[in-house]
């Protein structure tokens, strides 16, 4: 009986007798040996619970017992935490039982990718552990660990240590490493497919290296949801010794999937909008929905779209139901207290960001809201799994797309969810700057033997593949910056002992080392403060009065805005009054609207095998019956007015609008290889005489619009769209682009950061008064012109090569349109073309933006100067793209006057 | 002051090269460098090279890349031969720290002696570099007095006329159409003129600063941002603090 389902769930119906793990044992041969070995305290536990241990519990216990490294593989909601510390606390019992037990030394460490979710761990470990009453301590330490408490963690550890991949690091980089993980007999990884796939992920594999070397017995256990090829993950968790001959494994364990989960896709009689992402036609239903359950989670993209959805949700909110918002950028204070409440089961609805979708278990929610596209099945399935934690019923989650392409998208995410499909996992090559951290936290931590951390290094999976050479270069960065000018030897951070090891050559390194550590460079924040309205006749402010601090955001985000503009934040719509030291003082506003549309359309890109299916499900008329009618009709329009390419086909289309020509082409490859190939074809057409001013890119195409007629072009043998989409195009225009690149700036500055190459900003202690900030992009032309092979430059490269760039991606599209590309020139907009047409956030030609701002600024000058005419606005179109940027931008033309301290 | 008539179409980028502007009625053209040529005196001046500042940072750990004092020196160099100047200034903070001179390499220091040859030099003496070593060649002066006009490091607090110094370096952020970027900059008031820092790692302090306050008051400013190709004049209210 125990190996059906039924037996399985969680909690029994009342006065049913619960199963004793022994009888169980007699048809369940496999799980006997476990099953009895469970002793006494947890088989009373489970037992008092009314709970059954589960066949994945019995089975990571047996692999513990067997000291085999293990990854758990299990849907959300399989109660995978506790199953991973159920081994730790049956040994660290036993061990207490015994006679002259050594004194506690660290016994378990559980990393964890959240704080909160550490947190969140430390509630549900401690109960189990209080109930058995468990002789046993277990702490967490992250950032906010008072530096007392730290201290005494190093001195006299608990048996338990819960802490994030930084913390790690930090305390491998202490002299005392050997002697606090000497003893360390199990390490748990929560969520390693979210960890392992990242920079934190690759420090993290660093780490375990170290950890494995200071204490050789250890075992890995890795906790992860449903994955397309477990055995990257696996292969995370074992040792490569021998990186060259074969890739070793971690055991698995695998639970098999609960009930399917019921979804469905929000379908009413509202026509689904052309474009846009706030899904505002259909929150009536969804505030519906909210109404009809218990307690629902409204999950959303960004930050932005949280925010104007909850705004929206309490427009009509009229049964005063209680939502709540929770995302990053609020203080954590508002955030505990969302937690807390939902918790309690004191709220009705939350909407919320990527900060709920791990594994925290903060209620009984019992449906799951996607506003949006999800964007990959495995988002979806994660999301949907934050609904009824049993694996007995179904999981409940409604699909609310925003516009008409996301209807297809949602679509394909079900029929993808339904066939059990999972986004791969992209193995990876471990990042460079990281490799660079680490080298230097290991000097801070004992003076190595270059070979030794070589050989151990590659034990890593995502370094197995690294070259001797590169790594020298690494250690050669890490001791003199690895200059081919040789400038900086007497200045080396690292030197030779008489031994032949690498020391650290002042210990003062080793305390830059330490407030630089970790991978998560965070784009300067900018503290949001309450204040009061200021009136307009109040020239000079002497300063503001300041309230409560309502949350951060990006420091770009402030910058664009002027005093007076308002935007929505915390699900108020805020007046920004002005900066005052690092702080952006705002005041309540009763506008109905906010001027500033804050607003990013998604930072999730499409996946690829949605898109196969997005462009699948278009490519077949027959299928088109069970979209919605008006979806239906938009695609029957298209094959009407244009053409509807197969799917193996890549669509061009080109036609004037307004004074413009616009070539919009479709892809379907996730906005990031779009913008790539936007800013790629943008270089190539001006090449060309055909004088592009601008492109717009979504998840499912771009469009490029320029002044020459683009459809006479082609006609004329002037514009060859085959070679236009040449794969060549990822060559000298990539490079030439990228050099000048923003994007490929700011990804230097997150290598130069987390390669310890600059400093990092820390908020609260930077210099005060005349502070002269050297911007990275100085270092970054400089390097660039005198050593443009310099490791720091590949690193980037690589980086933004395979993130924000998507280059795979497009150079996979690139080959599989070869000779496939389909080109209807055409009188007028096309249907398909319009929600591309209609998103914002366009970009103008990059090359000369900067530039043509100032110019634009000092004709302006110029011009009030010659007339006496002085221009009390200065918006006007733009020289460069002749559309003002706010398509779709409610700001309006004529702005308030600005503070002005000098004229 | 002639103001360009204004086509039309663009501008061409060679327009904007430098710009006029006159100090207590001394003429001067401002160049998108970051140097000044004064045409009366056929003088170029130049403020806060701050050479070996990334050796400067290797003392301390921090390895920026070290080609910042060749990349300052040969972007001096195309200044000067911009303007073909007999004299040239510099105006203080030339050297990131004391001992800085001791630490350029024989390359920099060959490329400064080839600038310095058929031409009058002076060094004039900042914060940074109080004392200039003599083997650097050309003059050291505290500050230097010139057809009326004082050039020193540091500007003088109050309201001060005939004075061009520099210390500051100045720079302004630029808010047009939502996008907004910061740039050095000139900045003056017809009296008095605040020189942009010329060295390649040098940072910059937004001229919304309090700090500039003092200098000039509330009668406003003129300030000139500059760009890759051009240097150009700008409104100060399309000018944000940071």
């Amino acid at each position: 009986m125990s190996a059906s389902p039924e037996a399985l769930r969680k909690k029994r119906p009342h006065g049913e007798a619960p199963q004793r793990p022994t009888s169980a044992a007699k048809r369940q041969p496999a799980v006997q040996s476990a099953s009895q070995s469970l002793p006494a305290p947890f088989a009373g536990w489970f037992e008092a619970k009314g709970w059954q241990p589960r066949l994945h519990q019995l089975a990571l216990i047996e692999k513990a017992a067997a000291r085999r490294s293990t990854l758990l593989i299990a849907p959300t909601g399989a109660g995978k935490t506790l199953s991973g510390f159920l081994p730790s606390l049956i040994s660290l019992t036993a061990r207490r039982r015994r006679a002259n037990a050594p004194g506690r030394r660290l016994h378990t460490l559980y990393i964890s990718p959240l704080k909160a979710l550490a947190v969140d761990i430390a509630r549900n470990l401690m109960a189990p552990i209080a109930d058995m009453r468990l002789p046993i301590k277990c702490e967490t330490r992250s950032g906010d660990t008072s530096a007392a408490r730290r201290q005494r963690q190093r001195q006299s550890p608990p048996d338990i240590l819960m802490t994030t991949p930084e913390q790690l690091a930090l305390l491998l980089s202490h002299e005392d490493a050997p002697h606090l993980f000497g003893a360390l007999d199990t390490v748990i990884l929560d969520e390693l497919h979210t960890l392992a796939t990242s920079k934190r992920g690759d420090l993290l594999a660093l780490d375990l290296t170290r950890l494995r070397r200071l204490a050789p017995n250890l075992m890995m256990i890795g906790l992860s949801a449903t994955v397309a090829r477990p055995a990257e993950l696996r292969a995370y968790l074992a040792d490569q010794t021998i990186p060259d001959e074969a890739t070793r494994l971690a055991d698995v364990v695998i639970t098999p999937p609960g009930v399917a989960p019921d979804i469905t896709i929000l379908e009413q009689d509202d026509p689904v909008p052309w474009g846009g992402h706030s899904a505002r036609y259909a929150l009536g239903t969804v505030y519906q929905a909210i109404k009809a359950h218990r307690l629902s989670l409204v999950f959303v993209n960004t930050r932005m779209q949280a925010e104007l959805v909850f705004q929206e949700l309490w427009r009509i909110n009229d049964d005063a139901l209680p939502i709540a918002l929770h995302h990053g950028s609020l203080s954590a204070e508002q955030r505990r207290k969302v937690e807390v409440a939902m918790s309690a089961g004191a709220i009705k609805a939350v909407v919320a960001t990527s900060t709920l979708d791990l594994g925290i278990d903060w209620g009984d929610v019992d449906l799951v809201v996607n506003i949006g596209a999800p964007k990959g099945a495995s988002r979806l399935i994660q999301r949907v799994g934050r609904a009824n934690h049993r694996l007995d019923e179904p999981s409940k989650a409604l699909l609310v797309p925003a516009n008409r392409f996301e209807v297809l998208e949602c679509r394909a995410a079900l029929e993808a969810a339904a066939a059990g499909e999972q986004d791969a996992i992209v193995d990876r090559n471990g990042a460079l700057d990281v490799l660079a951290q680490h080298v230097m936290g290991m000097a801070c931590s004992a003076p190595f033997d270059a070979d030794d951390l070589f050989a151990e290094v590659r034990s890593a999976l995502p370094y197995a593949r690294l070259d001797r050479k590169t790594f020298d270069r690494i250690l050669d960065f890490v001791a003199t910056g690895g200059y081919a000018l040789r400038a900086y030897e007497r200045f080396a951070r690292l030197r030779l002992t008489d031994d032949g090891k690498l020391r650290l050559a002042h210990p003062s390194l080793a305390n830059q080392y330490r407030l630089n550590v970790g991978t998560i460079v965070e784009s300067p924040m900018i503290k949001l403060r309450l204040t009061r309205a200021r009136s307009k006749a109040n020239g000079q402010p002497s300063g503001f009065t300041g309230g409560r601090v309502l949350g951060e955001v990006e420091e770009y985000f402030v910058e664009q805005l002027s005093p007076g503009d308002t935007f929505v934040f915390a699900g108020e719509i805020l007046r920004f009054e002005g900066m005052q030291e690092t702080e952006a003082y705002c005041s309540r506003s009763n506008a109905p609207d906010a001027m500033i549309p804050s607003y990013n359309g998604g930072k999730f890109p499409l996946s690829t095998h949605l898109a196969q299916r997005v462009r699948a499900m278009i490519a077949d008329p027959q299928s088109w019956s069970n979209l919605p009618l008006p979806v239906a009709e938009w695609l029957a329009l298209q094959q009407d007015k244009s053409a509807i390419p197969d799917s193996d086909e890549v669509l061009i289309e080109t036609f004037p609008r307004g004074s413009r020509h616009h070539m919009v082409i479709y892809p379907f490859e996730g906005r990031r290889a779009h913008q790539t190939l936007g800013m790629l074809i943008t270089r190539r057409l001006d090449r060309w005489g055909a004088k592009p001013l601008g492109f717009v890119a979504n998840d499912y195409g771009l469009s490029v619009w320029a002044a020459c007629d683009l459809s006479a072009m082609v006609a004329e043998g002037k514009l060859d769209l085959e070679r236009l989409l040449e794969e060549d195009i990822l060559g000298d225009d990539l490079d030439a682009w990228l050099a000048e690149s923003l994007l490929m700036k700011r990804t230097f500055r997150y290598c130069a950061v987390i390669a310890g190459l600059i400093e990092r900003r820390h908020p609260g202690r930077e210099k005060t008064g005349r502070q002269v900030t050297m911007s990275t992009d100085l270092v970054y032309d400089v390097l660039r012109k005198h050593e443009p092979g310099h490791i720091l430059l590949e690193a980037a490269w690589n980086d933004a090569a395979a993130g924000l760039l998507d280059i795979r991606r497009l150079g996979q599209f690139l080959s599989r349109i070869k000779g496939r590309i389909r080109h209807q020139a055409l009188h007028r907009v096309s249907p398909l073309s319009v929600p591309i047409l209609l998103e914002i956030g366009k970009e103008p030609v990059a090359r000369f933006a900067r530039e043509d701002l100032l110019r634009e600024a000092a004709e302006d000058l110029i011009r009030a100067a010659t007339t006496g005419d002085m221009p009390e606005e200065p918006v006007r179109p733009n020289t460069m793209t002749g559309e003002h940027k706010s398509n779709g931008d409610p700001r309006p033309k004529a702005r308030a006057p600005r503070r002005r301290r000098i004229q | 002051m002639a103001i360009l008539a204004l086509k039309p179409e663009r501008l061409d980028a060679g327009e904007f090269n430098d710009q006029p502007v006159s100090i207590c009625g001394k003429s001067f053209r401002a160049d998108y460098s970051g140097a000044l040529y004064w045409p009366a005196e056929d003088a170029l001046i130049v403020a806060d090279l701050h050479l070996e500042k990334g050796s400067s940072f290797a003392r301390k750990g921090i390895m920026l890349p070290p080609y910042d004092t060749r990349e300052t020196l040969s972007r001096l160099a195309e200044a000067i031969d911009r303007y073909q100047a007999q004299t040239v200034i510099a105006l203080g903070d030339s050297l990131h720290d004391e001992t800085g001179a001791s630490r350029l390499s024989e390359e920099d220091r060959d490329s400064l002696r080839i600038l310095q040859e058929d031409r009058e030099w002076i060094w004039i003496t900042g914060n940074h570099d109080p004392k200039i070593s003599r083997d650097l060649g050309g003059h050291v002066r505290d500050e230097l007095v010139v057809e009326g006009l004082t050039f020193r490091h540091e500007p003088s607090n109050g309201r001060v006329t005939h004075e061009i110094a520099a210390h500051l370096h100045p720079a302004a952020k630029l808010s047009l159409h939502g996008y907004s970027f910061r740039r050095p900059c000139f900045v003056a008031n017809g009296l008095r003129l605040v020189m942009p820092a010329f060295g390649t790692y040098t940072g910059g302090l937004n001229i919304l600063d309090d700090a500039f306050e003092p200098l000039f008051g509330s009668d406003g400013m003129a300030v000139w941002m500059l760009g890759q190709e051009g240097l150009y004049p700008v409104a100060p209210r399309l000018l944000r603090p940071d």
